[in-house]
């Protein structure tokens, strides 16, 4: 099972890195969002697979029993997944204002940062 | 108040009072007078509690807490050595004088948009990611840092800031994808996330494919937020769209919490004589130095410059990573302290200029040494010192990284340093001669006058500059103390796992140069 599990995260994390290589920021947007995933199932592997119960100590018991879940890995991909929330909706928010002001979703088209005080500019820049 | 309380304010107090304070100027968000006002009075509170944390790492050596007393690896804790002391010191004082500059610099729109919740808490973002001593945490504290510098990046909403805000958005939200995928790989191979933990346990263990695989990814995440070579395109797309007081706390701050992760990661849990990425770190530092300023010289805006040679300084600062000596440690140290007041006062000085010429493009800027020459005489300060003149502080930084990089049988990587010195001397130049030197493109009837708030910092600045470098002894004795506990990761475990494992107590003994 860990091998179609490895396999799977293999399998997203390409698919985010090859839409990261569009010029599209929607794409690149998405791309990453996968990639963010694959990290995230990364997180979920590392805490070991095969648990069958929940972390909880059983009455009468002093330590977690070896088939319980390790808790961790969950609130670490918890927390994960919120800040990558966030990042993600700011990150669409601000292509959503670039294609309003800019007028282009296509990365190569924007210039407006690049031609202030380049050398090679053919106008003047503005603020 | 007992001293373990003391100690515990004193190292949460750095985090809590930005956070607060970003809360405050939130619930006053209509009324910006009484916001200006908080904010002035909070920041001097800010660099008040650093140097009073300072105070007492120097008393202490290192300063440790768990909080809710859940112990390491269990709980979340904070940890102040020498190293993190002084850049919270740093940032405590330089947000105090960006805050006073951005009190003429930043204007009605930028105030209504947020400007200074955002801005504190950036600044609880940064002091947390050089106080936390968890690895977890630390991912934290960046998206902190991230989320509220995007926010202070497209502040005016203008289009050079937005195209800029999306190249910096993009590359650095890749940048904390593969921080997240190293921590992962790093709890599956150690199972714990604590610095001082982790200390104790990677040391132990064979080199497996995926603690190779973490190292590197921690090395490409904080090369990326470093702006090191190949991953540095982000930064001089956008530094120089920012409003001026923003760009200055950019560049004095927010790179150099890249390097801090790097130096804490690559001396405490990974070596780079271990891990073998020693030539890797050497090579990248010598080309980040050469592209940045060789990038630095095409440049006509001041600000693009400047960003340039952000990257290029990094690349010093790398230098002493890869050569990994204590004392080459030790000159990073200093070099990191003497690279954010004098980067930020460059940046604070280009609004200067801006403001008295009226334009940050040089071809048509000029004629500002017979109309201002103070400001003439206080740009000459970080411009030499980050040449590396004598006696400025510059000078110091760079002959202990050069000096070490001699004795660690690196002096090919001696001779790109200084050849990278001598150009960023020539940029430094063409900056005086073009704004202050030749005479100005128009005429002008009458002056136009800078303002006594954006001087009175660039002043405060440029005295640090100065002190440092006419006083530099008690800065590097500093500097190699701090060394010792980046040297030697069972200082930091003894912080945890020593006899006092509430707060660290004074290891004095271990702690002889």
């Amino acid at each position: 099972m860990i091998y179609v599990y490895a396999a799977t995260i293999a399998v997203v994390a390409g698919a985010g890195i090859y839409m990261i290589l569009a010029q599209n920021i929607i794409r690149i947007i998405l791309g990453i969002a996968l990639l963010a995933a694959a990290a995230n199932l990364l997180i979920f592997l590392s805490g070991r697979l095969g648990a069958v119960s929940p972390p909880i100590i059983q009455q009468g018991s002093e330590v977690l029993a070896s088939y319980a879940a390790n808790p961790l890995p969950q609130a670490l991909v918890l927390t994960a997944i919120v800040i990558g929330f966030a990042l993600t909706a700011f990150a669409i928010a601000l292509a959503v204002k670039a294609y309003k002001s800019l007028g282009t979703l296509d990365t190569s088209q924007m210039r407006d940062a690049e031609t202030t005080g380049s050398p090679f500019a053919a106008k003047p820049a503005q603020e | 108040m007992t001293e373990t309380t003391y100690n515990l304010l004193v190292l949460a107090f750095p985090v809590l009072v930005p956070l607060t304070l970003a809360a405050l100027t939130a619930i006053l968000w209509r009324n910006v007078q009484t916001q200006r006002i908080v904010s002035i009075v909070g920041l001097s509170v800010i660099a008040g509690c650093s140097i009073l944390l300072t105070m007492a790492v120097l008393r202490y050596d290192i300063l440790a807490v768990e909080f809710g007393s859940w112990a390491v690896p269990f709980g979340i804790s904070f940890v102040a050595d020498r190293f993190a002391a002084a850049l919270v010191m740093i940032t405590g004082i330089l947000a105090f004088c960006v805050g006073i500059f951005s009190l003429r610099d930043m204007r009605q729109i930028h105030l209504r948009a947020g400007f200074y919740p955002l801005f504190f808490g950036m600044i609880a973002g940064i002091n947390g990611a050089f106080l936390t001593g968890d690895l977890f945490n630390l991912y934290v504290w960046f998206e902190v840092m991230l989320i509220t510098s995007l926010g202070l990046l497209v502040i005016g909403r203008t289009k050079a800031q937005i195209d800029g805000a999306i190249k910096y958005a993009l590359l650095n939200l890749i940048g904390t994808v593969f921080f997240l995928m190293a921590i992962g790989l790093l709890y599956g191979a150690a199972g714990t996330l604590a610095f001082a933990d982790l200390a104790r346990v990677l040391p132990t263990l064979d080199p497996t494919p995926g603690l190779v695989g973490a190292a590197i990814l921690f090395l490409c995440a904080f090369g990326i937020k470093a702006g090191v070579f190949p991953l540095f395109f982000w930064l001089p797309a956008s530094y120089h769209t920012a409003p001026f007081t923003i760009s200055a706390i950019f560049a004095g701050l927010l790179t150099k919490v890249g390097v801090y992760a790097a130096f804490r990661v690559f001396t405490l849990l990974f070596t780079v004589e271990e891990s073998g990425i020693r030539e890797i770190v050497a090579v990248v530092a010598a080309l980040t130095m050469i592209t940045g300023v060789f990038g630095a010289t095409i440049q006509w805006n001041i600000r693009r410059i400047l960003s340039f040679h952000i990257i290029s300084q990094i690349g010093y600062i790398l230098m002493g990573l890869a050569i990994a000596t204590p004392l080459a440690i030790a000159g990073a140290v200093f070099y990191i302290v003497h690279h954010i007041i004098v980067k930020a006062n460059l940046f604070l000085l280009a609004g200067a200029i801006r403001q008295a010429s009226g334009t940050d493009d040089l071809k048509k800027s000029g004629g500002l040494l017979k109309s201002h020459p103070w400001l003439a005489v206080l740009f000459l300060i970080p411009a030499l010192s980050l040449a590396g003149l004598p006696p400025l502080s510059g000078f110091w930084a760079k002959f202990l990284v050069v000096d070490a990089s001699f004795k660690g049988d690196m002096a090919w990587l001696a001779a790109v340093a200084l050849f990278t010195g001598l150009l960023t001397l020539y940029s430094m130049t063409k900056i005086w001669i073009e704004a202050f030197w030749k005479a100005p493109g128009t005429k002008r009837a009458r002056t136009r006058q800078v303002p006594v708030v954006m001087v009175a910092p660039i002043a405060a600045l440029g005295a640090v500059t100065l002190s440092i470098g006419f006083f530099a002894e008690p800065f590097v004795q500093f500097a190699e103390t701090a060394s010792i506990t980046l040297t030697q990761p069972d200082v930091y475990i003894a912080a945890f796992f020593g006899e006092e494992t509430q707060i660290g107590k004074a290891v004095l003994e271990r702690i002889e140069p």
